[in-house]
C-alpha cells in the first residue's frame, strides 16, 4: 500500500511545470559568449565548416550499386535541399514511419544508392547532415505535417517522464529550471536549432542524438540506442516546440 | 545481534518509512554518527554528492555552484539532524513534486543506468557523513 500511495506521488504532475511561452522562446546561442557567437557566425571560423565541406564533396560522389550520387537525383543542394532540415523529422508515406534527417539519408542510401547504410555518427553521416542542414540556415522550423501527431506526443511523454538515478526530466530543467545555473552550465531552453553541432567538448561535429544521449548519461538514465524511435520521437517533439525559431546549422557549442 | 545487523535494520526502517516520524529519520542509519569532514567532501564531489550542481553553500574554493535549488549555507541551523537525514534519504516524502534526488531511495525509479541499477545515490555510510557535515553548517552567511 504504501509503494503503492509513493508510486502515486512520484507520477503526479509538476506543479510548476509549464512550457515556456512563446515570447520567451529562443535559441541558447544568445546566451553564449561573445567568442562562441563570432565562431558560430563566421564559416571561416567554425570548425563545422570542415564537416560541410567535406558533405558538399559525398553530396556529388557516386555510391553503392547504382553508381550514383546524390547530386544525381537531387541536382544542386543549395536548392533542392533549402529549408527541407527545417521540417524534419518527417513522415515517410512509403514505410509510415518518422524518420529524422539521418535515418532519411540513410534510407537514400539504402534504396536509391545500393549503398551499405552509414553508421550513427560516422563522419560521413555527419558530413552529409551538416551539408544539407546549413541549407536551412535562417529558415523557421516549420513542420506541420498531422501525420507526425503521435510521434510528437510521444516525445512529449518522453520529455515530461522522470528517469534515471536522479529521477529528473527533461522538462524540470529545459522547461522549468532554464537561464538558471547547473553547476557551472547555464541550462539552456533546448531548442534544436542548430544539429549538428561543433561541441568544444566533444573536439568534433555531433548530432542531436549525440547531445540527447548526454543528457540522458547525466541523469544517470539508461540511453536509448541510437536511431531509435525513440529519440526520432524526442527530436520530433523539440522540433516541434522550437516552431519558428529559425534554423542555426552548422551551431558552436561549449 | 551484531553491529552490521543493526545497522541493516536501521536502514530498513530508514528506507521503508517506518522510522520517519513525519519529519525526520531521528536515528543514524548506521548506528554510527558520521564523519563531517568526509561529508563536506562528498558535498563537494561532482561525482559523489552532485550537490553543488543545484545548490550553492560554504565552499570558497568551488567556483562553478548551481542555483537551482536553495543555498545550503546555515541550513544545520534550520534544521534538526534528522529533518536533514530525511531530507537527503527522500525528499520526495515532504515535497512529492521536489526535484532533489533520494540519496538513499532505490525504488520508484525508471531505466537506471547500468552501473547505477539498484543502487542508491549515496550509501547508508556517505549518507550519515553528508548530515554530519549539514549539522555542522550553523553559521548564517555573513552580509
Ligand atoms: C539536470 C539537468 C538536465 C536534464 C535532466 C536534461 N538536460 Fe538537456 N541540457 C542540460 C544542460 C546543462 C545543457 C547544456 C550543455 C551542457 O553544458 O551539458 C543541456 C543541453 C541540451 C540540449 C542542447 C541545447 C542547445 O542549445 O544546443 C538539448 C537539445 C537537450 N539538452 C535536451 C534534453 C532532453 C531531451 C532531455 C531528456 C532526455 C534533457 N535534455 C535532460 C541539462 C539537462
Ligand atoms: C537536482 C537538484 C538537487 C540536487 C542534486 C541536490 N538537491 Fe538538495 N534540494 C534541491 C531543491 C530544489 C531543494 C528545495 C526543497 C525542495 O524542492 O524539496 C533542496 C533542498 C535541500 C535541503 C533543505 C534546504 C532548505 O533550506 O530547505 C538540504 C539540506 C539539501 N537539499 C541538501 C542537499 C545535499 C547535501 C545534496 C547532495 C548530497 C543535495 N541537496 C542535492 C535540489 C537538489
Amino acid at each position: 500500500m504504501r509503494a503503492l500511495a509513493l508510486a502515486l506521488l512520484l507520477v503526479a504532475p509538476l506543479a510548476q511545470a509549464g512550457e515556456i511561452p512563446a515570447a520567451e522562446r529562443r535559441s541558447d546561442t544568445v546566451t553564449m559568449s561573445a567568442e562562441l557567437r563570432a565562431m558560430q557566425a563566421d564559416d571561416m571560423a567554425n570548425p563545422a565548416s570542415f564537416w560541410a565541406l567535406d558533405g558538399q564533396t559525398l553530396w556529388d560522389a557516386k555510391a553503392g550499386t547504382s553508381g550514383k550520387s546524390c547530386a544525381d537525383c537531387h541536382g544542386d543542394a543549395q536548392a533542392s535541399m533549402k529549408g527541407v532540415a527545417a521540417r524534419y523529422p518527417a513522415f515517410d508515406g512509403a514505410t509510415g514511419r518518422v524518420l529524422d534527417l539521418e535515418a532519411r539519408i540513410n534510407q537514400c542510401r539504402t534504396d536509391r544508392q545500393g549503398a551499405p547504410p552509414l553508421a550513427m555518427e560516422s563522419r560521413e553521416l555527419l558530413d552529409l547532415t551538416t551539408y544539407v542542414g546549413l541549407q536551412s540556415r535562417g529558415a523557421p522550423i516549420s513542420s506541420s505535417d498531422p501525420r507526425l501527431a503521435p510521434a510528437i506526443e510521444t516525445g512529449r511523454q518522453l520529455f515530461s517522464a522522470r528517469q534515471g538515478q536522479l529521477n529528473l526530466s527533461c522538462a524540470i530543467c529545459h522547461d522549468d529550471n532554464w537561464g538558471r545555473k547547473l553547476g557551472g552550465a547555464t541550462v539552456p531552453q533546448a531548442h534544436p536549432t542548430g544539429y549538428p553541432i561543433y561541441r568544444l567538448e566533444w573536439q568534433s561535429v555531433g548530432s542531436l542524438q549525440r547531445r540527447l544521449r548526454n543528457c540522458m548519461v547525466g541523469m544517470r538514465a539508461e540511453p536509448y540506442p541510437f536511431g531509435s524511435d525513440a529519440y526520432i520521437a524526442l527530436e520530433a517533439f523539440l522540433m516541434f516546440r522550437a516552431k519558428g525559431l529559425p534554423m542555426e546549422t552548422p551551431a558552436v557549442r561549449p | 545481534m551484531g553491529r552490521l545487523a543493526i545497522a541493516w535494520a536501521a536502514w530498513i526502517l530508514a528506507i521503508s518509512g517506518a522510522g520517519a516520524q513525519e519529519d525526520a529519520i531521528p536515528t543514524s542509519l548506521t548506528g554510527a554518527p558520521g564523519d563531517a569532514a568526509r561529508g563536506r567532501a562528498i558535498v563537494a564531489n561532482r561525482q559523489v554528492g552532485l550537490c553543488l550542481l543545484c545548490h550553492n553553500g560554504p565552499f570558497p574554493e568551488e567556483r562553478f555552484q548551481g542555483d537551482l535549488a536553495p543555498d545550503l549555507t546555515g541550513v544545520g541551523a534550520r534544521y534538526t539532524e534528522g529533518q536533514l537525514r530525511l531530507r537527503i534519504v527522500d525528499p520526495a516524502r515532504i515535497n512529492p513534486q521536489t526535484i532533489m534526488p533520494a540519496y538513499g531511495r532505490t525504488e520508484g525509479l525508471n531505466r537506471v543506468i547500468g552501473a547505477f541499477a539498484g543502487k542508491p545515490i549515496l550509501n547508508a555510510e556517505q549518507i550519515e557523513d553528508v548530515v554530519a557535515y549539514l549539522t555542522s553548517l550553523r553559521a548564517e552567511k555573513t552580509p
